[in-house]
C-alpha cells in the first residue's frame, strides 16, 4: 500500500498497538528543559522508576535564563531554582546537559537540528510545542505535556492515536521580500488557528524544496499555531548536506548508508491523505498580523479585515486596531528578532543586509537574541554583531527571552512590539504588551524607521 | 485538588464565552517558575481575573460569585498555544473536572486527560444552548455521566464521545506511565530489534 513520509516514519516506531486504542509508540529522541521537566522527574521519584535510557536525552536550559551576564549567577531565585533543578536531575540520572556557559547551550529547538541530533525518520518530543521544528528533517516531532515526558523518561514511549494527514503544496515563484515566515503566516492565516487540529502536516511543492533547512524549520516550527501537531517535510539534498559533518550526525560510511534509508521516507506516488491544500507562492506577500491569534494575519500592507465575531472584536480592542486600519505608519517603539522560529544565522544575515550603513529610529529598542551560542558565534564570526552595534540593535546572549518574557526581557504594558517570534497572545511578550508577528526583514525595517513602512515600495 | 476519579458530575458550571483561549492566558509564563505541581489554582486565567494593578477584576467571570461549579464552560479552539500542563493543573487545582467546549487543541486534551479532567467536546449549536441556559440561570445544574457518556441539561441528554482507553483511565483513576511500565520488557525487545 502507499504510504506518506508520516505514515512510513509513524508505523516503523509502534511498539504495539492496543486493540480499540491507543498504540505503543516509541520515541527516539527527546528534549528536555528546565520549565517542563521538574515535575516529571518528581513523578519519577514518587513512583520509584529510574530513567529508561538517559542517552536518548538531551536536556538545555532556554525558557527562563538572563540574555545578559551569563556567567553570573541568576538573580531572580525561581528560575535560579529551575536551573538547578535541572542540572541536579541531569547529574543524578546520567543525561547530557548543555548548561549555561556550555558552548552548545540555546534554544532546544535551535541545538538539536545544528548539532545534527535531529535526523530524518526519528521521532522526537521536547515538552514544548514548538518541538514541530524538528519536523523540517523528515522527522515525526511534536510538543508534549509533562505527564507525557514522564512517560518518555520512564518507558521511552508514549500511548497515542494516528494523527490525520494534510498535505499543504505550495508552488511557484515567491514575490520581493517573502521569507519562510511570510508562507507560514499566510498559511495559517488562511486555515486559521484551528485548521490543523487533529492532523500532521506534510509540506511540500517547489517552494518547500527550494527552501533552505533553516527557512523549513521556520515553516514546520510554525504548524502548532495552526493547531496541527507538527510538520513535516521530506528529507532530500538540502537535508543531507546540513547534517554533514555536524557533531552529532553520522560520519563517513555511516552516513552513506543512512542517506540511502533517508532517501525512502518520501511519500508514495499514490499515497492519501484525509486533507489536501494547495496555495500559490505568487499570491504571498510579507505577512503581520493584527491580533492576539496568529491566524489574525494579512498581507503587511492591506487593510485589517472585517470582524463581526465577539471574540476576534476583543482581540482587536486589545491591539487597539479597528476593521478597515492599515498598519502601515503605525509608530513601533519595540522590536524583537529571537525565538525558536527566526533566530538561526539565516535570520541574522537577512536582518544585517537591510540594516548595514542604517541607523534604527531613536524611538525604538531594537532587541536581536540569537538562538543558540553557536549561532552567537557564527555571528561574530561573521562580523555581523558589528553591524547591529552600529546600527543601535542590542545583541544579546541565547534564550527564549522577550518570546515568552519569563525573563527580565519583557515587552512593557501597553507597548506593541514587532515581533519575528511566534505567538501574539495577550500578554504574551509581558503583561499588557502588543506583539505584531512578522518576518525578520519586516521587523528589521520596523526598527530603522520607528514605524511599520511599505516595505517593496520603499 | 479535586477528586482523582472521575464518575458521575453532577454541577453548576461557570461560562467563559471567549474562543481561542490559549495556555498563556489561563496560566501565563511567569507562573511557570515552580517545580511542583501545587497550588497554581491561584493563578488560573490571572491576568483576567486581576487588573494590572492587582485589583480584582469584577467584570471577569470567575470573579462573579453567581457562577461556580466544577463545570468550565468555553468557547472553541479552547487551549490552544503553548504545551504547557500548568494550564491543566490550575484547572484542575481551581476545582474544575470538566471543560465543555466545541473543540479543543491537541495538546491541551492530552494534558487534560492526564490529570483527570475531562474535556466534552459539543456541536457549536450545543454550546450556544448551554451557554444561554447558564447566563438564563446560573444554578442551572449540568449532569455529566461518565459511564454512559452522557451530558444532561433540562432533562434533555445529549451523547457525548470520550476514548475507550481514556474512560477507563478517568473511571478509575489510572495513568499512562502504569501501563507502559507494565510493557517494559516489549519495548526493549523491539529497540533491539530495530
Ligand atoms: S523561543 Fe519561544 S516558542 Fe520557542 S521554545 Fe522558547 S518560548 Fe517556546
Amino acid at each position: 500500500m502507499s504510504k506518506t513520509l508520516f505514515d512510513k516514519v509513524w508505523d516503523s516506531h509502534i511498539v504495539e498497538s492496543i486493540e480499540n486504542g491507543p498504540d505503543i509508540f516509541l520515541i527516539d529522541k527527546h528534549f528536555i528543559h528546565e520549565v517542563t521537566s521538574p515535575q516529571a522527574f518528581e513523578e519519577l521519584k514518587r513512583k520509584n522508576l529510574k530513567v529508561f535510557d538517559p542517552g536518548k536525552i538531551i536536556a538545555t536550559v532556554d525558557h527562563n535564563v538572563p540574555t545578559l551576564n551569563q556567567h553570573l549567577p541568576i538573580k531572580d531565585e525561581l528560575s535560579k531554582n529551575q536551573v538547578e533543578k535541572l542540572k541536579l536531575n541531569c547529574l543524578e540520572n546520567d543525561i547530557d546537559l548543555f548548561g549555561l556557559g556550555n558552548p552548545n547551550q540555546g534554544i532546544v529547538h535551535v541545538i538539536g537540528p545544528e548539532l545534527g541530533i535531529t535526523q530524518p525518520g526519528m521521532t522526537i518530543v521536547c515538552g514544548d510545542s514548538h518541538t514541530s521544528t524538528h519536523g523540517a528533517f523528515g522527522a515525526i516531532a511534536f510538543g508534549i505535556g509533562t505527564s507525557q515526558v514522564a512517560q518518555v523518561l520512564a518507558s521511552q514511549c508514549l500511548l497515542l492515536n494516528k494523527p490525520k494527514k494534510m498535505r499543504i503544496s505550495i508552488n511557484g515563484k515567491l514575490n520581493k521580500n517573502v521569507t519562510p515566515k511570510d508562507i507560514i503566516l499566510y498559511i495559517i492565516s488562511k486555515l486559521g488557528t484551528n485548521g490543523g487540529t487533529g492532523f500532521f502536516v506534510e509540506y511540500s511543492g517547489d517552494v518547500f524544496e527550494k527552501m533552505s533547512m533553516e527557512g523549513r524549520m521556520t515553516i514546520c516550527n510554525m504548524s502548532i499555531e495552526m493547531g496541527a501537531r507538527g510538520g513535516i517535510i521530506a528529507p532530500d539534498e538540502i537535508t543531507f548536506k546540513y547534517l554533514d559533518n555536524r557533531e552529532y550526525s553520522p560520519k563517513g560510511d555511516q552516513l552513506k548508508s543512512k542517506i540511502e534509508t533517508w532517501n525512502k521516507l518520501k511519500t508514495d506516488k499514490n499515497a492519501i491523505f484525509d486533507q489536501e491544500h494547495s496555495f500559490n507562492a505568487s499570491d504571498i506577500y510579507p505577512m503581520l498580523t493584527y491580533g492576539t491569534n496568529p491566524g489574525m494575519g494579512m498581507k503587511y500592507n492591506d487593510k485589517i479585515p472585517n470582524h463581526n465575531n465577539k471574540s476576534d472584536l476583543r482581540s482587536l480592542d486589545y491591539m487597539g486596531f479597528k476593521s478597515g486600519e492599515s498598519l502601515i505608519g503605525k509608530k513601533i517603539n519595540y522590536v524583537f528578532i529571537g525565538s525558536c522560529t527566526n533566530s538561526r544565522i539565516e535570520d541574522f544575515r537577512l536582518v544585517a543586509k537591510y540594516i548595514e550603513n542604517k541607523r534604527k529610529a531613536d524611538n525604538v529598542n531594537a532587541l536581536v537574541v540569537p538562538g543558540s551560542q553557536k549561532v552567537l558565534n557564527q555571528i561574530k564570526k561573521e562580523g555581523l554583531d558589528n553591524i547591529f552595534t552600529d546600527s543601535g540593535f542590542e545583541i544579546r546572549q541565547p534564550g527564549c527571552s522577550a518570546c515568552l518574557g519569563m525573563n527580565e526581557d519583557k515587552i512593557p504594558p501597553g507597548e506593541l512590539c514587532v515581533s519575528t517570534s511566534n505567538r501574539n497572545f495577550e500578554g504574551r511578550q509581558g503583561p499588557g504588551s502588543r506583539t505584531i508577528l512578522s518576518g525578520p526583514i519586516l521587523a528589521a525595517a520596523t526598527a530603522i524607521h520607528g514605524k511599520i513602512v511599505d516595505i517593496n515600495n520603499e | 485538588m479535586s477528586n482523582k476519579k472521575i464518575n458521575i458530575i453532577d454541577s453548576s458550571a461557570v461560562p467563559i464565552p471567549i474562543e481561542n483561549i490559549d495556555t498563556d492566558q489561563i496560566i501565563p509564563a511567569r507562573f511557570l517558575k515552580a517545580t511542583s505541581k501545587l497550588n497554581f489554582g491561584e493563578n488560573l486565567f490571572r491576568d483576567w481575573r486581576f487588573k494590572s494593578n492587582n485589583e480584582v477584576n469584577n467584570d471577569f467571570i470567575l470573579n462573579n460569585p453567581l457562577f461556580n461549579g466544577n463545570i468550565l464552560l468555553a468557547g472553541a479552539n479552547f487551549g490552544c498555544g503553548s504545551s504547557r500542563e500548568h494550564a491543566a493543573w490550575a484547572i484542575k487545582d481551581y476545582g474544575f473536572d470538566v471543560v465543555i467546549s466545541s473543540f479543543f487543541a491537541d495538546i491541551f486534551k492530552m494534558n487534560a486527560l492526564n490529570n483527570n479532567i475531562l474535556p466534552i467536546q459539543v456541536n457549536n449549536k450545543l454550546l450556544k444552548y448551554l451557554f444561554d441556559e447558564v447566563f438564563k440561570n446560573p444554578r442551572i445544574k449540568i449532569k455529566i455521566d461518565l459511564p454512559e457518556q452522557i451530558l444532561i441539561i433540562n432533562d434533555k441528554s445529549i451523547k457525548f464521545d470520550v476514548d475507550n482507553y481514556k474512560k477507563m483511565c478517568l473511571m478509575n483513576g489510572y495513568d499512562d506511565i502504569d501501563y507502559l511500565i507494565s510493557k517494559k520488557d516489549l519495548i526493549k525487545d523491539f529497540i533491539k530489534d530495530q
